[in-house]
């Protein structure tokens, strides 16, 4: 039998980034709020302890934090004309559990995209033309400007204590920073992270090379930080253990290590773990969001009646839950109509491995945090004129390596055997003296028609709910990025004098089993027309006035950066448009 | 909302346990949930008897275990390094059963591009595979192959031309996708090599030691400066080092 529970201001599903977020800005104006987490409560001194976090076999090769396929997974096809298949063991992407949500797992890269980046159809076709984007790319612009989102960006990177060096200060372009990202009101709360050998000469090549290096903003502390809110962080240690492991220094940025203490002492704040929203309800003529129904870990159904629901799971999710509660018109590719899965991104990523010689070049691979790194910016977003090369995006690229951990990174040269004397002796040689950036391209995955989301037809999850089915390709623009930024990429090691290198250019078909990212957008994007946007500027459901979704999945492209900090920021926006405007009126904040 | 089926709910809860140190959903308020002694270690492999494998299995897993990681005079094979006994108790937990994995139909096979789609366990793949090669190699197949020996009386130069057979797709293992199991072998062999010397291989640290990887040292900010230093600390283990442990001296 369905219970029900006490009424609430405020139902927050999933207690992530954007779930914390917005649970503490919302009780900080007095409303009361349940946030519903399907994972575990997680913290560092009972779930990743320094005494043994370090352990390569539990948390990265058998993904022990993330969320488990047997729970829910998704279906993949590279096209519409395949049948969709499940997702037995995740590959390409890791969808993360818990409390903390990507937080707790992250390598806590903190970028904000480029002021180009939130206007993009408009700046392009400016530029280039309208016949300059191939037909089928959907890209569009995102209703909010980086001009709105900057106190949001600055609020976040101070509640983490983001470690960087500022390159445009109100304008000023500043030696050493980023001379290509927008305008900042103030610098860094604290200062770049040591650098490593490796990546340190990687900067001194790029360099002589003509590039303006600059060292990649961390969420991995350069020094102990005291945040606005009182919390406090330790400095990273450079252990080495950061994407795929929580933090037992309490030096990575994560919900836990910013916000939870305090938000959880509130005494208009309540969390439930180990609960799984199923269902968002609605009012007989669908306009209105009554509350959620979650079934808890012993199959008990729960209905929490709520004036305001937000979505802040992770990207698929918020799209999945829309679908099943049928808000919103799910995307038809083919008649090009609906909005529920539409514009649904990933990520263009591609790697060089370089191999230096080991009687000159001790890297100590080993030494690293998770947002380590020097990179250029030259080749992101628009920063370069595209009109000769044919294809639109870009990305950062950057020895930004975060390990030396030996079953992920003993890299041999190539034409090396994967086993036997031979592979054995490369490993050994080469494993001081060689580079494995990892994401070292980390190139934007621009929308089209065909790449979208909807409800698979066979496979289902755990309650019997259908899951949600991923039709996915690389287009030819990507590719010619990929092969363009991996090309320039390669001559900065070169220049670091490597004296072999393995380009691994990211090829199509896209394939489910080999990890790019876990920056999955899209699906459910913003925008300012409702015939092409699920939500307005300020992340309200167009359909629901009292609904909002939170996060990635309302990103119209993805560029070419990390999401998390353009995630934060759009979660803080949208907290204070719902606190200004949306409580003293509710009802749309935009009219489409 | 009705239509969810209480059973397979049930099998969630169950799934939750797993790894996670809150098992019961539960409410936050007030405080963090913080209790004492509710960390959840890893579980440490003891010695002792088999666990997965069977007799007759033994010497066909050493062998394997010792043509992907040959010994040399500086560090010890595949064998020697306990990689047998890391994949024993690995097939014999919840890696072999593919807990946690999407395990529901239909199974079809797709492309390559959608991932294994196979309704085997590890644990059922490697109890097939082992047996499908030594009859394979009894067999005498392939040119030059002696009849009637077991891949572990084969000599190491044969031994590799079979190992390079399965991995290159010339060979078919009856009921087995041979190509694919020789990867999942090649990969199991190297982490149970590179993995923590709790789970029973990496004997000593030795792969560890044979690279320069210090382990689970966690604190590096006295060397991240240091620029073609040589780290100067050998490795430790999660479970430290035997030198720490005086009655091990």
């Amino acid at each position: 039998m369905v219970r029900r529970l006490p009424h609430k201001d405020v139902a927050i599903v999933g207690l992530g980034w954007t779930g914390s977020i917005l649970a503490n800005e919302l009780t900080d104006a007095g409303l009361e709020v349940v946030a519903i987490e399907r994972g575990p409560w997680r913290a560092a001194a009972t779930d990743f302890p320094p005494n043994y976090a370090q352990d390569e076999l539990r948390y990265r090769i058998r993904h022990e934090l993330f969320l488990q396929p047997a729970q829910t997974t998704f279906t993949f096809r590279n096209r519409m004309s395949q049948t969709a298949l499940p997702i037995r063991n995740w590959g390409a992407f890791m969808p993360p559990n818990g409390v903390g949500g990507g937080g707790v797992h992250w390598n806590a890269e903190t970028w904000r995209f480029l002021p180009t980046d939130f206007v993009l159809r408009s700046h392009l076709t400016q530029r280039y033309g309208a016949r300059f984007l191939p037909a089928d790319m959907t890209i569009q612009d995102w209703g909010v400007t980086y001009a709105e989102l900057e106190p949001h960006y600055d609020r976040f990177e101070y509640l983490c204590g983001t470690s960087g060096q500022a390159g445009n200060l109100r304008g000023r372009i500043l030696e050493g920073g980023n001379p290509f990202e927008g305008p900042r009101s103030r610098p860094y709360p604290n200062p770049p992270q040591s650098q490593p050998f490796s990546h340190t000469l990687f900067a001194q090549a790029a360099r002589r090379l003509g590039y303006r290096p600059f060292p990649q903003p961390s969420g991995n502390l350069s020094r102990a930080y005291r945040n606005p809110l009182g919390v406090r962080q330790g400095p990273c240690s450079y252990c080495g253990f950061c994407e795929w492991f929580g933090c037992g220094n309490y030096s990575k940025a994560s919900p836990q290590t910013t916000l939870l203490p305090v938000l959880v002492r509130k005494p208009n704040f309540v969390a439930r773990d180990q609960c799984e929203v199923t269902h968002i309800n609605l009012d007989p003529d669908g306009s209105r969001a009554t509350g959620v129904t979650f079934v808890d870990s012993s199959g008990q159904e729960w209905v929490q009646p709520a004036d305001l629901v937000l979505l802040c799971a992770y990207t698929i999710f918020n799209v999945q839950l829309l679908m099943l509660s049928k808000v919103g018109q799910p995307y038809d590719p083919v008649a090009n109509r609906g909005v529920i899965g539409r514009n649904f991104t990933h990520q263009t990523i591609s790697d060089v491995v370089s191999f230096f010689d080991p009687k000159k070049f001790i890297f100590n691979p080993f030494i690293a945090s998770g947002a380590i790194g020097m990179c250029i910016d030259e080749f992101n977003g628009d920063n370069f004129d595209h009109g000769p090369y044919g294809f639109v995006g870009g990305g950062y690229m950057g020895q930004v390596q975060t390990n030396g951990r030996p079953m992920e990174t003993t890299p041999v040269p190539p034409g090396t055997p994967k086993w036997g004397a031979k592979w054995k002796q490369a490993v050994k040689e080469n494993y001081l003296s060689a580079t494995k950036p990892g994401t070292g391209v980390h190139g934007s995955m621009y929308s089209y028609r065909d790449v979208y989301l909807d409800l698979d037809p066979t496979y289902e999850d755990r309650f019997g709910r259908p899951l949600v089915r991923i039709t996915m390709d690389f287009h030819e623009n990507e590719l010619k990025q990929n092969r363009f930024l991996t090309d320039k990429f390669a001559q900065i090691f070169q220049a670091m004098g490597a004296r072999q290198m393995d380009k691994q250019y990211r090829r199509a078909p896209y394939d489910i089993t080999d990890y790019q990212t876990t920056h999955l957008c899209g699906g459910a994007i913003m925008g300012v027309d409702p015939k092409t946007s699920a939500v307005n500027p300020y992340l309200q459901s167009w359909d629901v006035p009292n609904l909002f979704v939170i996060g990635a999945s309302a990103f119209p492209q993805n560029a070419g950066y990390n999401p998390t900090g353009t995630v934060a920021a759009l979660a803080y926006w949208s907290a204070d448009a719902i606190l200004t405007r949306y409580l003293k009126s509710p009802g749309p904040l935009a009219h489409g | 909302m009705s239509g969810i089926r209480r059973r397979d709910v049930l099998t969630g809860a169950t799934l939750a346990l797993v790894g996670a140190a809150a098992a019961r959903a539960s409410i936050v308020k007030g405080e963090l949930p913080w209790r004492p002694d509710t960390a959840s270690p890893p579980p440490r492999v003891e010695p002792g008897p088999w666990q997965f494998f069977m007799p007759e299995e033994l010497p066909t897993i050493e062998a394997l275990a010792d043509r992907i990681i040959p010994p040399d005079p500086d560090t010890p094979g595949g064998k020697e390094a306990g990689c047998v006994v890391f994949l024993d108790r690995q097939l014999a937990g919840p890696y072999g059963s593919a807990e946690g994995l999407y395990e529901r139909g239909p199974f079809i096979q797709g492309v390559e591009q959608q991932g294994p789609q196979s309704s085997n366990t590890p644990a059922q793949t490697y109890r097939a595979a082992l047996q499908a090669l030594d009859q394979y190699c009894r067999d005498g197949r392939g040119s030059g192959m002696p009849r009637g020996k077991r891949f572990a009386e084969l000599a190491p130069q044969e031994q590799d031309q079979v190992l390079h057979g399965l991995e290159g797709g010339s060979i078919h293992l009856t009921g087995i996708d041979a190509k694919q199991f020789f990867d999942t072998l090649r990969k199991d062999i190297q982490d149970g090599f590179f993995a923590d010397p709790i789970y029973g291989g990496n004997r000593d640290m030795c792969a560890w030691r044979m690279i320069g990887f210090p382990g689970a040292r966690y604190d590096y900010r006295d060397w991240v400066s240091r620029h073609n230093e040589r780290y100067p600390l050998p490795p430790v283990s999660i479970a430290g080092r035997a030198d720490w442990t005086p009655h091990n001296r």
